[in-house]
């Protein structure tokens, strides 16, 4: 009876919905959720009637839920009626010229080597013609599709690939997963989807950076990625540049599914918006990100160098379903000012002899707070799986935390699990020998920093740790000394 | 070359310096000797420009500089080195790359393009081998689980690659084996020439049999009680400090 009754409401809702879109030249919702505003969002994409289903059923759960609180950080309770749930790609205000951006953003930009095109481009500066990107992304799709990769935006992935979306999409986060993935299941503005075909191993790096001018997708992302047997993809989230974003709330999902000897390989560079100096603004950022090894053999990687977000709440986790499974998860988070991380990852084994390695680097700087959560948990019949677990935090200065959770379940007697633990400081001895061998303060602590983060930067495609060594060198600036 | 005048220092209101004068003129070797505790360690750390020394009276001047008014780095952007008694580790900080960092940001400070990788290479792996520095060790982690004696033959490499004008050695030998300490003393040696000076400071006389210094000096107590040729050297390994301190009391 009751769905019924909101399929009627859905209907009204609907007509209401479009009408508002036409009539209001504005692209943005106003604040407020309520299932209107779900519908709206539907319908705005241009929804097929089961994803808008599959949205109100996320949203009513999402109801009934509450918001979770045993993670190590401390933030002012968000107010969900005073965020508005859409807004279209053109939201930011263009700018003439580069003469009227933050000048402090632009020093940034200039540090990190960034050309003048995707300045203007980043900061939202009207880009004329000559900025290529455009030709660039037909480039690669035309190669994608030679190679039979489907590589798009969700939205156009539910219109034009259904079937795929409607059997994985939930399948590794269901909505009912947690308070965030509810609500992003709910409200998702949009993402990126892949497809690797059986056995094609994907002829570039797919990266969300060619995707930018497409979709300011932010806030509530949502993005799955598919191996078939034997596919092989290497995905590259983020960009490096700093983006002025003005949304408070990040809740994303990612979902990785991989087959049969399938691999993927997820990097990840964030570094939104930390807030200032007294923590006031900032990205609070939920994301729950998990893979599926649903295939024997399979082979997923996490990589994630997280240097923004004034709250990180993020465990990016594997299954390890088949047998023979291998997951990894390597981590930088760099936490200063006010900064709070609560990041770790969940190794679930239960294929036999799947293997896990966990590497994560903390550091904390001035009177930023980081903490590792990590699960390992071997099931009963994950016969002889064996994780390694790494665990290394860096402190600058003496106001800063660094907390280590880890949680191990083991049910198997031929499980193997190692855990190894540090906290080291960058000490006036290191700054003092870098500086007499001529190095400037600066140069050394980010040569210390990256010593510290190596293992991880080696995991990462290498224009993407080149840009993240600068991006902690210039994350790090003034924290010590 | 370098200056020291009436220098008085002290480390958390403790006096430790107490009025040290010292010149070296390019092409000497100084050898500063003393008993533990006498202020020789200080006095490096200070001609380095390591904080926590409070510089309460006299002046240091280095090539017709103010010593004091230049940085740590600016120090050895000028030629200004110091071998480190304990010289510390950095993990996961590649001791080739350190070197060639280093090289560079001392070129670069005085208007001279990076050097080359391949050059470099070659000029490291040369220098490594006429210190007996494993090549291995280039490939590893800066000091990172290095031997005593290795971390010291790698402070003598950096020195060897980056031809200091003014060379500090602290304590370089404490702790050495002695073919450790021969090959300290050849690298040294190596460096000696009529642009360069070197200030040797160690506890022993052991290190001067292989590096012959023009003058030797004892601190005591933070003052320098006597200075002489390599003949006091000799001497103190006969008689010790004592008979030096009841002179100075006298």
């Amino acid at each position: 009876m009751g769905l019924v009754n909101s399929s009627v409401e859905g209907l009204i809702d609907t007509g209401y919905a479009e009408g508002f879109v036409t009539r209001i030249e504005s692209d943005t919702l106003p604040p407020g959720l309520d299932e209107s505003v779900i519908r709206t969002i539907s319908s705005r994409k241009g929804e097929p009637e089961w994803m808008l289903e599959r949205r109100l059923q996320a949203y009513r759960h999402w109801l009934k839920m509450q918001e979770p609180d045993w993670a190590a950080i401390r933030y002012p309770a968000i107010d969900f009626q005073a965020i508005s749930y859409y807004s279209s790609p053109k939201k930011k205000p263009q700018l003439g010229s580069l003469d009227e951006v933050d000048p402090e953003l632009l020093a940034t930009y200039e540090k990190l080597g960034i050309p003048l095109d995707e300045q203007k481009a980043l900061a939202g500066v009207a880009v004329d013609a000559v900025f290529d990107s455009v030709s660039v992304a037909t480039t690669f799709r035309e190669t994608l599709a030679e190679a039979g990769v489907i590589f798009c935006s969700m939205s156009e992935a539910i219109r034009e690939y259904p079937e795929l979306v409607q059997r994985y999409m939930g399948s590794v986060v269901p909505y009912k997963d947690n308070y965030f993935a509810a609500l992003n299941s709910a409200v998702f503005s949009d993402g990126t989807f892949v497809y690797i075909p059986k056995g094609v191993r994907c002829p570039m790096e797919l990266s969300t950076y060619f995707r930018i001018n497409e979709a300011q997708t932010g806030q509530f992302e949502r993005t799955l990625i598919i191996a078939e047997e034997g596919g092989q993809v290497s995905y590259l989230e983020g960009c490096t540049a700093p983006m002025r974003d003005e949304n408070q709330l990040h809740a994303a999902v990612v979902e990785l599914v991989a087959m049969a000897d399938a691999k993927i390989k997820y990097s990840t560079v964030q570094n939104w918006y930390p807030g200032d100096s007294e923590g006031r603004g900032g990205i609070y950022n939920f994301v729950t990100k998990r893979g599926d090894c649903r295939g024997d053999r399979s082979h997923i990687s996490w990589t994630q160098v997280e240097t923004g977000s004034a709250v990180t709440w993020k465990y990016p986790s594997c299954i390890l379903r088949g047998d023979d499974s291998v997951g990894e998860f390597y981590s930088v988070a760099v936490t200063k000012g006010r900064q709070q991380a609560d990041t770790g990852t969940k190794m679930i084994h239960m294929g036999r002899n799947s293997r896990s390695t966990i590497v994560s680097k903390g550091i904390s700087a001035m009177t930023g707070s980081n903490a590792y959560r990590g699960l390992v948990r071997i099931a009963a019949k994950a016969e002889n799986a064996r994780n390694h677990t790494q665990c290394d935090s860096l402190l600058i200065g003496d106001r800063c935390a660094a907390h280590t959770f880890p949680y191990i379940e083991v049910k198997n007697p031929a499980a193997q699990v190692e855990h190894e633990a540090t906290t080291s400081k960058v000490s006036e001895d290191q700054l003092f020998y870098c500086r007499q061998r001529g190095l400037s303060d600066e140069d050394a602590v980010s040569m210390i920093i990256n010593g510290f983060c190596k293992e991880v930067f080696n995991e990462l495609p290498m224009e993407f740790a080149v840009e993240a060594q600068k991006l902690l060198a210039v994350s790090l600036e003034g924290a010590v000394g | 070359m370098l200056t020291i005048k009436n220098l008085h220092a002290s480390v958390e209101d403790k006096a430790i310096l107490k009025g040290i004068d010292l010149q070296i003129k390019a092409g000497e070797v100084h050898a500063i000797m003393g008993p533990n505790g006498s202020g020789k360690s200080t006095l490096a750390h200070i001609l380095a420009g390591r904080d926590g020394y409070d510089v309460i009276d006299g002046s240091v001047s280095y090539m017709g500089e103010n010593l004091f008014n230049l940085k740590i780095e600016e120090r050895a952007h000028r030629g200004l080195f110091l071998a480190m008694q304990y010289p510390v580790e950095l993990p996961g900080v590649n001791n080739m790359t350190f070197l060639r960092e280093s090289m560079n940001a001392i070129r670069k400070a005085n208007g001279e393009g990076e050097v080359d990788a391949v050059s470099f290479m070659k000029l490291v792996r040369a220098k490594a081998k006429q210190v007996k520095l494993d090549e291995k060790l280039l490939k590893r982690s800066v000091n990172t689980g290095f031997s005593g004696g290795e971390k010291k033959r790698n402070e003598i490499l950096q020195m060897a690659v980056l031809e200091p004008r003014l060379a500090i050695l602290d304590e370089t030998d404490s702790g050495l084996d002695i073919d450790a300490l021969r090959t300290v003393a050849d690298g040294v040696n190596m460096l000696r020439s009529e642009e360069r000076a070197l200030l040797v400071v160690t506890h022993y006389q052991r290190l001067l049999d292989y590096i012959q210094p023009d003058f030797v000096h004892v601190l005591v107590a933070g003052r320098i009680i006597r200075s002489g040729s390599k003949e006091l050297a000799i001497e103190l390994e006969e008689k010790g400090y004592g008979w030096l301190l009841e002179e100075a009391a006298a």
